[in-house]
C-alpha cells in the first residue's frame, strides 16, 4: 500500500494555467491539473469543452497562449518544443479520428512509431553498416511483439487501410506505444466500438498501465471511464469544473449541471 | 529518366508537390558548365560538384516550403522554378543570358584515352549506369528509417510529427536527395549538349517530369523509370501520325489517368506485403 501511494505521489505531468484562444473563442481558460505516475486519468466534458485542444497543447501541435506544461522531473516547459521533440521525451498519443499511415503495413506503421528510438540517417540508409541492420532487426522484433500484445500479429503485413475498424483502433494505440512512452494520451479510443470491443479495450488499457505507462484518456462513454479511472477531470467551456474520483464526479452538482442543465428553482 | 527518379523522391515518397523541378536540373547543368569553362574541372569531379550544388539549392528551396502545404506549396515551387530560369536569362555576365554558355567539354574516360564526343551511344550507357545505381540506392533509402519517415509524412503529416518524425529534416532531406539527382542529370545534360541555355529548363520540363512520375505510379521507383521511358518514346512512336501526333499523345495521357489513376505500376508497390503473402501461402504447405 505504502509503495503504491509513493508511486502516484510522483507527478509525471503538470499542466499549469493553460489558456488557448481561436479567434474570439476561448477554447481553454486557465486549466490546471497534474497526473501522477502510473495513474489512469480521464478527461471528460461535453462536446467542444476543449479536451482535444488540451491534448494538442500537450503534444505540441498547438502553442498555448499562456500557461506551462511540465513533464517528468524535467524543468523544461513543453510549450517551447516541437511535436517530435515531445515524442522523444516520452509522450505518445492517438487521434480522435483514425490517422494511421494508410498505405503502409501494420508492421511499418509500428516501425514509424518507434522513430525516436532509432537513429539511422541518409548515409546509414544508403550504405547499411552492421549497426543499422542490427537496429532494423531489433525494431522488427519489437514491432512484432507489440502486434502480438495487441492480438493483431496475423495482420502484420496487411495495409493499414484494409484492416477492420476495431483493428485500426488497436493499431493506433500500438503505434503510439512503439515509441516506448512514459505517458500515453488516448483521444476517444472507444468511439465506434461495440460493447465487446469496449470490454477488450478496458483490459488493454489496464494492461498498458501495468507495463508502467501512465494513461491520460479522453472518453465520452461513462461505462469505459468510470471503472478504470483513478482520477477524472471535467472540462466545460474550456474551464476545469471538477476533479476527483469516479464517485465524487458522479455526485458533483456542477458536473450534472454541465451535462444535463441546471435545475429550475421555482419561487 | 534520372529526373523522374529524383522527383519521385520528393513527390512520390514525401508527398510534396514540386512544380519547379526544372530549376534544380538547371542548377546542375549551369554548375558544371561554369566550373568546366572557368576552372577546367573534368566531368567526373564536375558531376559531384553539380550534384552537391543542386542538392544545396534544393534544400534552400525547401526552406520556404517547410511552412506550407498543398496548393500553396505547389505555387511556391512553381515560382522558384521560374525565378531560376529568369535569373539565368538575365545575368548575362555569368550565365551568358539567353545565349547560354558554349564550349563545355565532353566527358571522357581518361584511363582509356576515350572521349565521349557528340554521339549519343556513350551517353546512353552512361545514363543507363547512373539510372541503375540511383534506383538501387533509392530502393535502399526507401526501406530505411528515413524512407519510412518520408512515406509517413506523405500519408499523414500530423500523425507523423506526433510519432516523432522530425518534419523539417524529413522535408529538407527529400528536397536535398531530389536535388542531388537532378544535379547529376543536369551535369550529364550539359556535358552531352556542350552548351546550356535557359530555354532548356522552362516550366514544361517540370511538368513532363511530373507526368512521368505520375504515369509510372507515385512512389514507385520502377514506375518512375517506366513512366520516363513511355513519355520519351510515345511521341516518337506516334511520329507516323504526323500532325495528329501531339493530339494522340494527349488523348493517351487522358485515357491513362481515367482508367488507371494510380499509375501503371500502381501506387507504392509493397515488398513487405508481398513478403507476408508469400509466407502465408507457404505456411500451410510447409506444415
Amino acid at each position: 500500500m505504502q509503495s503504491k501511494k509513493q508511486l502516484s505521489d510522483f507527478t509525471i505531468l503538470k499542466v499549469e494555467n493553460i489558456t488557448q484562444h481561436f479567434g474570439g473563442v476561448t477554447a481553454l481558460d486557465g486549466v490546471t491539473f497534474s497526473v501522477g505516475h502510473g495513474e489512469i486519468v480521464s478527461l471528460i466534458g461535453p462536446n467542444g469543452a476543449g479536451k482535444t485542444t488540451l491534448f494538442n497543447c500537450i503534444t505540441g501541435l498547438y502553442v498555448p497562449r499562456a500557461g506551462s506544461i511540465y513533464f517528468g522531473d524535467s524543468e523544461t516547459n513543453l510549450n517551447r518544443l516541437y511535436p517530435y521533440q515531445i515524442t522523444a521525451k516520452g509522450i505518445a498519443r492517438t487521434f480522435q479520428t483514425i490517422r494511421l499511415f494508410k498505405h503502409m503495413t501494420a508492421l511499418e506503421n509500428i516501425m514509424v512509431g518507434a522513430h525516436t528510438k532509432t537513429r539511422g540517417g541518409i548515409l546509414a540508409g544508403l550504405f547499411r553498416p552492421r549497426w543499422v541492420m542490427l537496429e532494423e532487426k531489433k525494431l522488427r522484433l519489437q514491432a512484432n511483439r507489440l502486434l502480438t500484445f495487441f492480438g493483431i500479429s496475423s495482420k502484420a503485413h496487411e495495409l493499414a487501410k484494409n484492416l477492420s475498424y476495431g483493428y485500426q483502433r488497436k493499431l493506433e494505440i500500438a503505434r503510439a506505444l512503439a515509441s516506448d512512452p512514459k505517458l500515453l494520451l488516448l483521444d476517444e479510443p472507444a468511439a465506434g466500438m461495440n460493447p465487446k470491443e469496449k470490454d477488450e479495450l478496458l483490459e488493454l488499457i489496464r494492461a498498458i498501465r501495468n507495463r508502467g505507462v501512465t494513461v491520460l484518456l479522453i472518453e465520452h462513454d461513462m461505462k469505459v471511464v468510470m471503472p478504470i479511472s483513478d482520477k477524472i477531470i471535467v472540462l466545460d467551456y474550456g474551464k476545469k469544473i471538477a476533479e476527483g474520483s469516479a464517485r465524487e464526479i458522479q455526485d458533483n452538482p456542477r458536473v450534472i449541471e454541465a451535462y444535463l442543465g441546471k435545475a429550475v428553482h421555482r419561487p | 529518366m534520372l529526373l523522374a527518379l529524383g522527383l519521385n523522391v520528393i513527390v512520390g515518397f514525401a508527398g510534396i508537390l514540386n512544380l519547379g523541378y526544372a530549376a534544380l536540373f538547371a542548377i546542375g547543368a549551369y554548375t558544371y558548365a561554369l566550373v568546366n569553362i572557368h576552372l577546367h574541372i573534368p566531368f567526373w569531379i564536375g558531376l559531384c560538384v553539380s550534384a552537391s550544388s543542386a542538392a544545396l539549392f534544393g534544400m534552400l528551396l525547401a526552406c520556404p516550403a517547410l511552412r506550407l502545404s498543398g496548393d500553396y506549396l505547389a505555387i511556391v515551387t512553381l515560382g522558384a522554378g521560374e525565378i531560376v530560369r529568369i535569373v539565368l536569362n538575365n545575368t548575362d555576365r555569368i550565365s551568358g543570358g539567353p545565349n547560354g554558355l558554349l564550349g563545355i567539354e565532353h566527358p571522357g574516360l581518361w584511363f582509356f584515352h576515350y572521349d565521349f564526343g557528340v554521339q549519343s551511344e556513350p551517353y546512353y550507357f552512361l545514363i543507363a549506369c547512373l539510372v541503375i545505381v540511383t534506383a538501387f540506392l533509392l530502393r535502399r533509402l526507401e526501406s530505411s528509417r528515413l524512407g519510412r519517415a518520408w512515406i509517413a509524412l506523405r500519408e499523414d503529416e500530423l500523425a507523423a510529427s506526433c510519432m516523432g518524425v522530425n518534419l523539417p529534416w524529413a522535408k529538407l532531406s527529400a528536397f536535398g536527395i531530389g536535388g542531388f539527382i537532378a544535379g547529376i542529370a543536369g551535369c550529364v545534360f550539359a556535358a552531352k549538349q556542350g552548351t546550356v541555355s535557359p530555354d532548356s529548363f522552362d516550366f514544361v520540363v517540370s511538368v513532363m517530369v511530373l507526368a512521368m512520375v505520375v504515369l509510372g505510379g507515385l512512389g514507385n521507383i520502377l514506375g518512375a523509370i517506366l513512366g520516363a521511358f513511355l513519355l520519351s518514346l510515345l511521341p516518337e512512336i506516334l511520329r507516323g501520325f504526323d500532325i495528329y501526333r501531339m493530339l494522340l499523345f494527349g488523348i493517351a495521357m487522358i485515357a491513362m489517368m481515367l482508367f488507371r489513376p494510380q499509375g501503371i505500376l500502381g501506387e507504392f508497390h509493397h515488398r513487405e506485403e508481398f513478403k507476408g503473402r508469400r509466407k502465408k501461402l507457404a505456411g500451410p504447405n510447409a506444415k
